[in-house]
Parts: structure tokens; C-alpha cells; sequence
């Protein structure tokens, strides 16, 4: 089993045509997701990659019935381009795009929540459930089939844990990339719910960096809600503060967000938490 | 994007914050004349991207122009030293000179994003003048908060719970609710992620004022900002910081000695942590993004070795869409092109990773490998010894 993306995702890429979208749409496609067409206003009626483009989300979604989007949008046009799939009815939508401005999240934000989408990004790798299917950017080399989850504030890092579990022979059900941007649509708790509720799913691997206090609160629901074992790593704990660590969300200001506060949260959750990012598949295996 | 004091001000002031008559000054010189314009005594303020510039040194009244052009002569070309600039402190090169008002009390207003709820909170104390962490931390009761609802925004009658709340007299209230939806409008506008005013007072003649200001600018909305980018001062910044941001590189110097070049920011924060594990500390935090090429590779090396703090480089990659095959090439034009004397170590992780060993096997450089993140910390932690 994996959560959110399977054999029964049908995709719609949103702005299908550009140089990105399109070198990711062909990954995607090789990997054996089911591509149905994308949208690009303006170029409704054209063929790319031997798919469909419509001018709008609402008309793809009711000419190939597509139930997921990822939105491939430069920045000053994406949080639209969210909105735009939330309005047309997609169950999920990813974005992939990186620098979109908090205020356009923050409206968009407010506009997901009066709908049914779920909204995985900004600023995200996207999601992975080896074997089945792919939604973004990740690399598929290093994941195989299998029952850990992976949910990551961080792209690189999750294909650092994917790799070494891979290599110790622990394969994954699902791995999801939510974003290191202030706002984000699926945050820890909402992908930690629908890995405890997943049967596929027998363990999760919780991948934090300095920030915000979405590991804390994560860690408060994992304490209540969650028995299936955790393993978690936080980065950045060297990291000075009152600077942006290339990712937006990723800065600690005012004494909060420090990688020491998330990490003592974890453990008292009953996580298991690597000090050193190398840990992670070994940790993981010994809770097994 | 951080901007001075007297700059947000200036925005502030165009959306109808109340804020003191005042002048910027560059020179010395200069200060006598300004002092003279805004008239009697004035105070004269250090304009430098950190706060606590008082406690440093950095923040002095004046009774006259004469006195303030002594102050301007002592401030301008001082190393200032705050909680904020670090040890090293920074060098005063603009200052704010403004007039001086009947201080009653001091109060406090900010706004940033609540991260938990994905709106923006205005917030307003009545210990103004104070770290507000502090005040959050050791008496939370005295900081009030509304939400501001997107498409909405702040309304007055938020506005007027949050004057009541802070104890404003009610002959003020007025003044404190348009100024308090002034600085809202003025957040909004500007795609500001913060905006403080600390200390917010109260006159003994019941007018409000903004005395300090901060604001920071989302810079992910700079493209529609046009104006505001060129409030940027360089001088502000770290240089090789800026020569990185240059090439798109996303470059923050540390104090350590060991440079890493990472892909993924992610991936580059832990890399940091792998360096202080092993016993060693990081030089830098350097993502070179998930499309690198030879170009970016070379930049990327040449910013980290310019830091003469560097003993050697860690260059750690997973890849995925960028190929280990491509990074290799990469790394050893740019090292055969720069003549790099330093130890390198490269652990690389991902497609085509085979190959791109055998290229920095084959290369004759002195390159190490690292097997894993765990090895090629401890190697280049010991190389930089």
C-alpha cells in the first residue's frame, strides 16, 4: 500500500510545456505514471509528449477525469495555478515550484481550505511510492517497494534516507517531500496521520530541519496518536541564527525553531532521533 | 531583505504611520546642517542591520546641532557591537538624526506570519522598549494578538482591542487605530515577513509615534518591488555572500574551517551537522541547487576557497537529477582550472555514481572519496586539521 499517489493516480501537469515540466514529465512517465495531459493557457489544443494540453485546469480535469495536479508554474504565477486546481476539483495537488511569495500562499492557503484538495509543497521534490508511481522531481534510484514512510521538509535529504534504507534492504511505501517554505499545504501531522492510518505502512521516518515548530507539534500527535515506530533527524543543528537557510522556513528566530528544542520534543514523543543524518537507516532498522 | 531603520520609516510614513521628523546623514559633515533642519535637540542613531544599537553605543542625544555634529563625528566609522552583529560588529556608515519627543510610554506593535495558522498576526504590548521575545517568554499575558484574515484584513475594531488592551488612553485611541492599520496596509504592500515598531509611544501631548522601526521584505516578492530592491545596502552584507548570490548560488559564511559544497538545502544543513559531529565546524553553508553545472561548480569553488579560513572541502551530492557522471566532470575542470592546492574530499550518492568515481579516480587530482556522509566527514575533518 502507499498513501496519497498509486497505479490509480491520473496526472495533469501544470505548465506542461516548459523545459522543467517537460524533462520531469517524460521521468515520470518512464517511471510509469499515468500521464493524461497537462495545461498551459494559450496552448489548449496542442499534442507534448503525445498528451493533451487544455488552456485551463477545468478543462482537463473534465476531458481526461485527472484527479491529481503538479504545478510546474514560475513563481509569480503559482499560487494561482494551486488555486486553479483546487477550483477544477483535483484530490491533490503538488507543487513544485520554489520562491513563491509567502502573501500569495497565505491567500491561497485560505482558498484550499475551504475545499476538498490537498495541496502537498510549495517548494517540494513532490512524492514517490516506489514501484508505482511518481509525482514530481525525485530521483527513483534510490527507493525500492516496501513498508516505511518518508516525509521530509527536505528534498536531497530525502534521497539521502531513501538511499540508506534502500541499501540495508528496507523499501518504502511512500516518500513525500512537503516543502521548506513558512507555508505549506500538507504539513508533519497530516502526513504522519495518513502513514497511522495506512496498513501498508509499518514504520515512518520523520525528516525535520530548523524552523517553525511543525516537529514539536508532530511530535505531540505522534505521543497521542501514533504506535507504529518513528525514527526522526533534524538539520541544521549547527546552524547560526536569524539566517535563511536556503530554504524559506528554514530560520530560527527569536530563540524558536532551534534544531536542540525539536530534537528533545521528538525523543520525549518516544522518536527515535539520529544526531547524525547518517544514522537514519540503521536507527530505523534497529526499531524494526 | 533587511532594510535600515530610516528606510522603514520612510515606507511607513507614506502609508501615514506617524513617525519623528528626521534626516539621514553619510557624512560627518553633514550632521551639523541636518540637526539644524529638524530643530532643538535631536538624538542620533546608528543605522546598521541589527538591533540593541543603543546598549552598544550606537544611539545618543544631542542638545544642539553643534553637539550632534561631535556625536555624528564619534558614530560614523565606529564598529558597532550588539547581541546581533556578532563579535565582530559592524561598521556605521549612515545615521538617522531626528527629533526628540516627550516620551509618556512605550508600547509595542509588530506583525509576522504565524506559521501554524498560515495568516499573519498583528501583535501589540504594553512593555514597549523591551526584547519582546522576552516579553513573550517571561509575561505572554501582556502580549495581545489578533489574526488578520486574508482578503480581509486587519479591521478597526481589531485595532481598537488591541489599543484598548495596551492601556491607550481613549482621547488617543484614535490615533493608535489609524496608525495601527497604517502599518497593516503598509505589511501588505510591501510583501513585508516582518514589521516592528519597537518602541511605539505615547507623547506626553497624547500623540502616538513609531520611534523605531523594522521591517524585513519577503524576498521571494522582490520581483514586484522594484523600488524596494534598491534599498538593499551592500555594505550590509557578507561579500562573498553577495559575489554568490551573483551566480544563484545560496552561499552563508561561518566560522569554521571546513567548506562544503552540497546539493539541496536540506541535504546542505546536515552536512554541517555531519562536519560537528565527526569534531570539526563548517566554513559555510553552500547549496549549489539541484542543476548544477561545471559553471556553477567552478563558481561555487571559487567563493569557498576565497574564504582563507578554508583547509579543505567537502563536496557532498546525492543525485538524482543531477548525475554523479556530470559532477565529476565538473568538479575536476574546475579544479585543474583553478589550480586548487586544498584537499577535497567527494562522497557522491545516485545515478550514474559508478562513473562518476571512475572519472575522479582517473582525474590524477588529489581528491579523497568519501564512502558515505559518516566517511567523508571524518576524512575531510581530519584533512583540515
Amino acid at each position: 500500500m502507499s498513501v496519497l499517489i498509486d497505479e490509480n493516480t491520473r496526472l495533469l501537469v501544470q505548465g506542461f510545456t516548459g523545459n522543467e515540466a517537460t524533462f520531469h514529465s517524460e521521468q515520470m512517465i518512464a517511471y510509469g505514471t499515468n500521464v493524461v495531459g497537462g495545461a498551459v493557457p494559450g496552448k489548449g489544443g496542442m499534442k507534448h509528449l503525445d498528451r493533451p494540453v487544455f488552456n485551463t485546469v477545468a478543462e482537463g480535469v473534465k476531458e481526461t477525469g485527472a484527479n491529481a495536479s503538479v504545478v510546474f508554474v514560475p513563481p509569480p504565477f503559482a499560487a494561482d495555478a494551486v488555486m486553479e486546481a483546487a477550483d477544477a476539483g483535483v484530490a491533490l495537488v503538488v507543487c513544485i515550484t520554489e520562491g513563491i511569495p509567502t502573501a500569495d500562499m497565505v491567500k491561497a492557503w485560505a482558498y484550499l481550505k475551504e475545499r476538498q484538495t490537498r495541496l502537498v509543497g510549495p517548494n517540494c521534490p513532490g512524492l514517490l511510492s516506489p514501484g508505482k508511481c511518481k509525482v514530481g522531481i525525485m530521483p527513483t534510484m534510490p527507493a525500492i517497494p516496501g513498508k516505511v514512510g518518508v516525509v521530509s521538509r527536505s528534498g536531497t535529504l530525502t534521497y539521502e534516507a531513501m538511499g540508506q534504507l534502500s541499501a540495508l534492504g528496507i523499501g518504502q511505501s511512500t516518500c513525500m517531500g512537503i516543502g521548506g517554505d513558512p507555508i505549506i499545504g500538507t504539513n508533519f501531522v497530516d502526513a504522519i496521520k495518513l502513514f497511522n492510518d495506512d496498513p501498508g505502512t509499518e514504520a515512518i521516518v520523520m525528516i525535520g530541519e530548523i524552523g517553525g515548530n511543525a516537529e514539536e507539534t508532530a511530535a505531540a500527535f505522534i505521543k497521542e496518536n501514533v504506535k507504529k515506530p518513528v525514527v526522526g533527524f533534524v538539520a541544521g543543528q549547527t546552524a547560526p541564527p536569524g539566517r535563511r537557510m536556503g530554504h524559506a522556513g528554514a530560520i530560527i528566530s527569536g530563540g524558536s525553531g532551534k534544531a536542540a528544542d525539536k530534537m528533545a520534543a521528538m525523543e520525549a514523543a518516544g522518536i527515535t532521533v539520529c544526531e547524525s543524518p547518517a544514522e537514519i537507516g540503521e536507527k530505523l532498522k534497529s526499531r524494526l | 531583505m533587511k532594510i535600515h531603520e530610516y528606510q522603514a520609516k520612510k515606507i511607513l510614513a507614506a502609508y501615514d504611520v506617524p513617525v519623528p521628523r528626521g534626516e539621514v546623514v553619510f557624512l560627518a559633515e553633514d550632521a551639523k546642517e541636518a540637526a539644524g533642519r529638524v530643530g532643538g535637540s535631536v538624538v542620533v542613531k546608528a543605522q546598521i542591520h541589527a538591533g540593541g544599537r543603543g546598549k552598544g553605543g550606537g544611539v545618543k542625544i544631542a542638545k544642539d546641532a553643534d553637539e550632534a555634529a561631535e556625536l555624528a563625528r564619534q558614530i560614523l566609522g565606529m564598529t558597532l557591537v550588539t547581541h546581533q552583529t556578532g563579535p565582530e560588529g559592524k561598521e556605521v556608515k549612515r545615521l538617522l538624526i531626528e527629533e526628540t519627543l516627550p516620551i509618556e510610554r512605550e508600547l509595542y506593535l509588530g506583525i509576522v506570519l504565524d506559521r501554524a495558522r498560515s495568516k499573519n498576526v498583528f501583535m501589540a504590548s504594553s512593555a514597549g522598549g523591551m526584547e519582546i521575545e522576552e516579553v513573550a517568554k517571561n509575561t505572554p499575558e501582556l502580549l495581545l494578538k489578533e489574526i488578520i484574515e486574508p482578503g480581509i484584513g486587519l479591521t478597526p475594531f481589531q485595532a481598537r482591542k488591541l489599543a484598548f488592551g495596551i492601556g491607550i488612553p481613549k482621547e488617543s485611541i484614535r490615533g493608535a487605530v489609524q496608525a495601527m492599520m497604517a502599518l497593516a496596509k503598509a505589511y501588505e504592500a510591501t510583501d513585508a515577513s516582518l514589521a516592528e515598531i519597537n518602541p511605539f509611544i505615547l507623547t506626553a501631548d497624547g500623540r502616538v509615534v513609531a520611534l523605531d522601526a523594522k521591517m524585513n521584505i519577503d524576498d521571494n516578492a522582490m520581483f514586484r518591488h522594484k523600488d524596494i530592491a534598491g534599498l538593499r545596502d551592500l555594505d550590509e552584507e557578507d561579500q562573498l555572500e553577495v559575489e554568490a548570490s551573483k551566480y544563484d548560488l545560496n552561499y552563508i559564511k561561518l566560522d569554521g574551517n571546513v567548506g562544503c559544497m552540497v546539493n539541496g538545502a536540506g541535504l546542505a544543513m546536515a552536512t554541517m551537522d555531519i562536519i560537528k559531529y565527526a569534531g570539526g565546524n563548517p566554513a559555510n553553508f553552500l547549496d549549489v541547487g539541484g542543476g548544477a553545472n561545471a559553471e556553477q561548480i567552478e563558481n561555487a569553488f571559487q567563493i569557498l576557497t576565497s574564504d582563507e579560513n578554508v583547509q579543505a572541502v567537502l563536496i557532498n551530492i546525492f543525485g538524482g537529477i543531477l548525475r554523479c557522471d556530470t559532477l565529476a566532470t565538473g568538479v575536476v575542470a574546475a579544479a585543474r582550472k583553478l589550480d586548487l592546492k586544498i584537499p577535497i574530499v567527494v562522497r557522491m550518492e545516485g545515478t550514474n555514481v559508478e562513473e562518476g568515481r571512475r572519472i575522479l579516480a582517473d582525474s590524477g587530482l588529489k581528491l579523497t572519496v568519501g564512502e558515505d556522509m559518516k566517511d567523508a566527514a571524518e576524512k575531510v575533518v581530519r584533512l583540515a586539521q
